[in-house]
């Protein structure tokens, strides 16, 4: 490549603003033409906000967008696509009701003479350019009544079929068979060698590895490295992504967990056999003691959700069992999962998990209505007393049990969940990123919390996006990849530098 | 797909192929077949019915209505609703025959004119206010009514159509069938084209498919909102203008409640109101079907004017029901 070339895309110094957040902090991102360029970092790192700024959604507070090194701003989606940038969202963003053929000409349609849609030469095209990505299915029927991975495989087709420069691919392997990912590949190998420029965002390692040239590291709204991919081992890659300098891994000090608890050993209180789930997980299992904390780790999109939600009986699945206590849950949903004695802290608790609205008192007091009632009549002094005890016992700061959940930091919210969790009587407490967005005072005390309460018996277990938090709260550790696991840290091993190891090494 | 071609496909399995696919016809031309079934009742069943000019009679009083649900079924199929056009067509109507003292142009321009802007405001308040379309079109609903009252002195005042042409048009005959019949059946083939073969029309099927997939996709989204508010307009003031054509004089009190039967219509037709899905040919049995019914229920003689309404309603229901049932039963065969 001469030096005369001027990068397809290039931002200088970008920022964006959003109300509480930097989502983006002065980063700069130069992609060229024919190269297969890797975005990468854990959730929240900006790398949607990037990729919305590249492609018109968003409009960046500071920083320059050049476009064949000539400054430009994109106003809206359109002028992006105007420019030959296309792109292919996680969520296939197409229309379900209409027929493929009209999805994939939306905007563009071939018309005959008179300007009218050419109806028959469309669904012939269309026929030819799917046939390209093997896909061979009817293009006049509904786009909705095609699997997933042909509805990714039509999004693709869409967005690389006019003379596009650019492609941005978010996470598009995510619901992908394996078959249609090698599709994917070749698309991606044709489309390098037509000197289109790709940005990949993925967070499954092997395949960065497989077809990226480049590749960009964001943590935390900053860029942390950019250069080519062959430069940069797995374990610094992953490093990087964490924000864990390897050298500085240590043991002690980063968090208020105490040491490991003496697992009270005896019969496993939750036991997971082979879970599996389409696209999701595969052949998961592992066991929980009384009084231990095991750990979920792996980078986002290993499954650690998905297989909390499928314990918790939230996510269908095609096989395996859950056992709690020794007695296998018969049907999995959330409801017998609650009854068997499984209490699940979401990952969104604004979402999923609390009342807003409402007092600490009725948001605790919501879960425990079912275990108060007495032929539907229930106890307000019972409610009372059990509503003082947990206040107290959790340390939960508030005016009074009325005061609204809404008004408490996200330390407190956090707490009042915990609350609701444990007044159900769980014998196992499945936490979802349980200090996230709390600050750091606060964080120590619900560390603290998670140990008191699996001293005090129960099963814990614990997924953290926060390497720290992950391996000095649990007594073992299970590394998730790809949806499947990838290994276990037990005594000494659970350390960050293991872990990163772990997560970095290839299953092959 | 050849069925007939597959003679080693198991004969349970052809059986069920068979069945799904006569239940997806029916489905999706659900309106057509219950419309075929009341029509062979009606034959049967009245002497009176079968006349060339009772046909004539359901065709020409159809009219007003297919036009008011032309527009909707655009309207429906974005995901939209439009409340005001009863409102609109009786404006039109009254606008008609004031106009009509200067001439046929003048009596057809007029409503037109003020019905479709009020259509531009209220597309314009939907599409840049983002304001729900149920809340506006009702503004837009009582604001329309409020205007047909003052010009009418709230009713006192009754416009006769002048004689001339408009009063022509309205009682002229084209082979037995009067022009307005003529009118809209030409304006619904012009609305097919449209809808299925040009990029307004797709534009249309996706945003109320997905809004934002749609934009993603980059489609116009406000600008193809404000064009169906402004068609929905235009034809619920063209609805008024013929309607006051045919009866000689702009009648305020008719047309209250018409845009509940245009969407019932649209709906009997297979259009789903969540948007997205919908056919015109369905919106066409739709309003023929209601208009069957009430004939029929006319025929009969028997019947007050409130139990009719009450017949129609339970029927507008049936079909629903049966729609939802036969599309339940076509996910099982399928799935």
């Amino acid at each position: 490549m001469s030096a005369s070339d001027a990068p397809l895309l290039e931002v200088v110094g970008v920022s964006k603003q959003f109300p509480g957040v930097r989502a983006l902090d002065d980063v700069s991102f130069t992609l060229r033409a024919g190269e297969v360029h890797a975005l990468v970092g854990e959730n929240g790192a900006g790398k949607s906000t990037l990729i919305k700024v590249l492609t018109g959604v968003y409009q960046p507070d500071g920083g320059d967008l050049r476009h064949l090194g000539k400054p430009v701003t994109f106003n809206g989606p359109l002028d992006a696509q105007a420019a030959g940038i296309s792109t292919i969202y996680q969520e296939v963003n197409l229309v379900p009701l209409m027929s493929v053929a009209r999805n994939l000409f939306l905007g563009r349609e071939p018309r005959n003479r008179f300007g009218l849609v050419d109806v028959a030469r469309m669904n012939r095209e269309a026929a030819e350019i799917l046939a390209g990505y093997g896909i061979t299915s009817d293009v006049r029927r509904p786009l909705g009544l095609m699997a997933l991975g042909a509805q990714q495989m039509v999004a693709l087709a869409r967005a690389v079929m006019v003379d596009a420069r650019v492609v941005v691919m978010d996470e598009p392997t995510s619901s992908l068979e394996p078959r249609e990912v090698e599709t994917l590949f070749g698309v991606i190998q044709r489309l390098h060698e037509r000197g289109v420029g790709i940005i990949y965002v993925s967070h499954r390692l092997d395949e960065l590895y497989r077809i990226c040239d480049a590749v960009t590291i964001l943590r935390d709204g900053k860029l942390v490295h950019t250069g080519l991919i062959k430069d940069l081992d797995r374990l610094q890659l992953v490093s990087h992504m964490l924000g864990r300098p390897m050298s500085d891994v240590r043991k002690a000090g980063f968090t208020s967990f105490g040491g490991e608890h003496s697992a009270a050993g005896g019969k496993p209180v939750l036991r997971c056999a082979d879970l599996n789930s389409r696209h999701k997980l595969t052949g998961i299992s592992f066991e929980v003691l009384p009084g231990e904390v095991v750990g979920l780790g792996g980078l986002l999109g290993a499954g650690r959700s998905e297989t909390i939600k499928a314990v918790a009986g939230a996510l269908p699945l095609d096989s395996g069992t859950v056992e709690v206590d020794g007695t296998t849950l018969r049907r999995p949903n959330p409801v017998a999962a609650l009854k068997a004695g499984i209490a699940v802290q979401p990952e969104d608790r604004k979402a999923e998990g609390l009342a807003l609205g409402l007092s600490i008192r009725e948001n605790i007091a919501l879960a425990v209505l079912p275990r108060l009632s007495t032929a539907g009549v229930v106890s307000e002094r019972k409610i009372d007393k059990i509503v003082e005890t947990f206040i107290s016992r959790l340390r939960i700061k508030a005016s009074g049990p009325h005061q609204r959940v809404g008004d408490l930091s996200g330390g407190n919210q956090q707490k009042v969940l915990l609350a609701r969790l444990l007044a159900t009587g769980p014998k196992v407490l499945l936490l979802d990123e349980p200090t996230r967005g709390i600050d750091v005072g606060a964080k120590a005390e619900v560390q603290a919390l998670i140990d008191e309460l699996a001293a005090e018996g129960l099963g814990v277990v614990l997924v953290s996006s926060d390497a720290e938090e992950l391996v000095e709260g649990s007594d073992r550790v299970v590394v998730l990849r790809d949806g499947a696991v990838a290994g276990e840290l037990r005594g000494d091993e659970v350390t960050t530098e293991h872990l990163m190891n772990v997560i970095a090494t290839a299953a092959s | 797909m050849t069925l007939v071609a597959e003679p080693k496909l198991e004969k349970a399995e052809a059986a069920s192929l068979r069945t799904e696919r006569i239940v997806e016809l029916v489905q999706r031309q659900g309106a057509l077949a219950v419309l075929a079934i009341v029509l062979v009742v009606g034959l049967v069943a009245y002497d009176d019915f079968r006349s060339f000019d009772n046909a004539g009679t359901i065709l020409v009083s159809a009219a007003p209505a297919a036009l008011i649900a032309l527009g909707m079924t655009f309207v429906i199929i974005t995901g939209g609703i439009d409340l005001s056009v009863g409102s609109l067509y009786v404006l039109g109507g009254v606008l008609a025959a004031w106009a009509s003292q200067y001439g046929i142009a003048a009596a057809f321009a007029v409503p037109l004119a003020v019905c479709g802007l009020f259509g531009l405001v209220q597309g314009l308040v939907i599409a840049y206010a983002r304001l729900a379309p149920f809340i506006v079109t009702l503004a837009g609903l009582l604001g329309a009514r409020g205007l047909m009252l003052a010009l009418s002195d709230e009713g006192g005042t009754t416009y006769l159509v002048d004689p001339g042409a408009f009063k022509d048009f309205g009682k002229g005959e084209l082979l037995g069938v009067k022009y307005a019949v003529y009118l809209v059946a030409v304006l619904f083939v012009v609305g097919m084209v449209t809808l299925y073969r040009t990029r307004f029309g797709q534009s249309v099927y996706a945003i109320g498919g997905s809004e934002d997939a749609a934009r993603l996709m980059g489609v116009r989204i406000r600008g193809t909102q404000i064009r169906v508010y402004v068609l929905s307009g235009l034809l619920a003031g063209l609805a008024g203008s013929i309607n006051a054509a045919r009866l000689g004089s702009g009648v305020t009190v008719l047309g209250t409640g018409m845009e509940l039967d245009a969407i019932a219509a649209v709906v009997v037709g297979g259009t789903l109101l969540t948007g997205g899905a919908g056919t015109l040919g369905g919106t066409i049995a739709g309003v023929l079907l209601l208009q069957v019914i009430q004939n029929l229920i006319n025929q009969d003689g028997g019947v007050s004017s409130a139990w009719q309404t009450v017949i129609s309603g339970t029927f507008i229901a049936l079909v629903v029901v049966a729609q939802t049932y036969l599309a339940k039963l076509r996910r099982v065969a399928s799935g």
